[in-house]
């Protein structure tokens, strides 16, 4: 098994309009996509939803300087990493079904990358 | 002890028909393709050095039992080193199958990679060629061609890009993807930029790689499809061009010239591919059948092949195949050709054919048939821009002197309304 990091990235209107009923509707798809993955035989280790782009802060290191910190989220885009999955799948194969199905316009799926071992990053 | 010449013919054979089904088996024990295409490397190396005292009688087992060892012995040593790195997902328990080159063509055209990537991998693990090769053929830098598959395997590594052949109800897809590739390599070598028309080598490739793909693939009619589709192509391969190098469109082939046996053994294919399917690569071979089996260009059936370019705009509605539409429907005879224009027009905006010299070719051609000779040089000006091949360039050019002369892809005949 590995584990891969889905990013869900969407456009922030929604949550600027979004009623109570249509919040319900979201969280009830996202209970669907958790009973989906299980189904599939694959985990959910972790994930949450995020506070709008406009509350992030970005920190930058600066070499022989302090780091600086900036408002606004790393890389501005139309559409705004708004939460995330960890997720315990197969193979890519796999996790790209499930991202799929995940309730999201677009799920960047990412590799977590195996740190337990002392020889930095390989492949 | 057997002649040197002789055994270079061997190997070479060998490394044609049996490089991805070596490498394929090996990458099944070792889950790392760098390995693998080491220790099949040096199996030929080796085979290079042995064979001179006896070649033998199952070259490809030769080297696919001498590849296994290798890697066993490397495996062995580096134990340590190699359980950092991370492997190829693989079910476990199975072992070497005679589909296995299907999980190394898979892995390769994993929709996961950028098609460029695809296409390089392809023709390094299945194909066998250097990275040097690769860059000649995709006509890119070595270092880039270096970086591309590099960063390709890393990937199917790091992000688990499984070793295995699709299940059922991905297999149409992913196979499509096989497929397209398998067709970008064979138009790469068919419509080479450069001086050179052809490079035989990078479509004997592709057409080996049909071949392979139907083979192991005897209950999908797509492979079979393509493959009847190269076929046909290949067939017309010496009749493309003159004998000073001059490009000749198929309306002015000389049907003589094409190759009747593969023309045969192409047409066979696509007819049996139809009757079991109507995929893209079906509709595209039943087009390239009816071409090949009309007694002349003016005598083609130009309605139907309307019609299947109609079918493959229901599943594959791509500005290309509007485009191909589009020229076909303006041969028609009694075509209304101001039409013609305006769909040619409406492609226009498509940012698919922005740099696809066909386009403009094509409105060239129907201007020049409307009578409209200033527009038509324009196109032909546009096209000319846009190709990078020096015999399509030559063609064009002399086309855009004679413009209003003679239409390119209408004989007289053909356009006479009935």
């Amino acid at each position: 098994m590995a584990q891969y990091m889905f990013l869900l990235y969407d456009s922030e209107e929604w949550y600027d309009n979004v009623t109570p009923d249509d919040w319900q509707q979201a969280m009830k798809l996202h209970g669907a996509f958790a009973e989906a993955v299980e189904k599939a035989g694959a985990r959910i280790l972790g994930g949450e939803a995020l506070e709008r782009s406009t509350t992030a802060s970005t920190v930058k290191q600066r070499e022989g300087a302090e780091p600086l910190v900036t408002d606004g989220p790393f890389i501005e885009t139309k559409e705004a990493l708004g939460g995330y999955y960890v997720i315990e799948a197969r193979d890519l194969d796999q996790a790209l079904e499930l991202a799929k199905i995940c309730p999201s316009g677009n799920v960047e799926v990412r590799p977590v990358m195996d740190t337990s071992g002392d020889s930095g990053p390989q492949g | 002890m057997t002649e040197a010449v002789e055994v270079t013919r061997v190997v070479d054979r060998a490394h044609r028909e049996s490089w991805s089904t070596v490498l394929a088996s090996v990458v099944r024990l070792t889950r790392d393709l760098d390995l693998a295409e080491d220790c099949t490397q040096d199996a030929f190396v080796q085979a290079l050095r042995t064979w001179p005292d006896g070649i033998p009688a199952n070259p490809g087992g030769w080297l696919t039992t001498v590849a296994r060892r290798l890697a066993l012995d490397r495996l062995r040593r580096e134990t340590t080193l190699r359980r950092k790195l991370p492997l190829l997902v693989e079910e476990p328990g199975e072992i070497e199958q005679p589909t296995d080159p299907l999980r190394l063509v898979f892995t390769c055209c994993h929709p996961a990679l950028a098609r460029e990537s695809q296409v390089a991998l392809t023709l390094r693990l299945i194909c066998g060629l250097t990275t040097r090769e690769v860059a000649a053929v995709l006509l890119i830098g070595e270092p880039t061609a270096a970086a591309r598959i590099t960063r390709a395997k890393k990937k199917i590594a790091a992000a688990g890009i499984p070793y295995r052949i699709p299940a059922d109800h991905e297999l149409s897809a992913r196979l499509d993807v096989v497929l397209t590739v398998v067709h970008l390599v064979y138009t790469a070598g068919h419509v080479a930029a450069g001086s050179e028309l052809t490079r035989t080598d990078l479509t004997g490739r592709a057409i080996e790689l049909a071949r392979m793909l139907e083979r192991l693939m005897p209950d999908e009619p797509e492979p079979q499809a393509l493959l009847g589709l190269l076929l046909m192509t290949e067939a017309r391969g010496d009749a493309r061009v003159s004998a000073d190098g001059e490009l000749v469109l198929l309306a002015d082939q000389d049907r003589s010239r094409w190759n009747m046996q593969l023309l045969v053994e192409g047409v066979s294919r696509a007819t049996e591919a139809l009757e079991r399917g109507q995929g893209r690569f079906a509709l595209q071979a039943a087009v390239a059948g009816l071409h090949v089996t009309a007694p002349s260009w003016a005598k083609t059936n130009w309605g139907q092949v309307v019609r299947m370019y109609d079918a493959m705009m229901v599943s594959w509605p791509t500005p290309i195949v509007a485009l191909n539409r589009a020229a076909a429907h303006s041969l028609v005879p009694g075509a209304d050709l101001t039409a013609v224009l305006a769909e040619l027009d409406a492609l226009s905006n498509e940012p698919a054919l922005a740099t696809y010299a066909y386009l403009p070719a094509t409105r060239a051609d129907i201007l020049t048939r409307l009578n409209r000779p200033d527009e038509a040089a324009d196109a032909y000006k546009a096209a000319i821009a846009l190709t990078a091949n020096e015999a399509e360039r030559r063609f064009l050019t002399a086309r855009l002197q004679a413009r209003g002369a003679q239409s390119w892809s209408a004989s007289p005949a053909s356009r006479r309304p009935r």
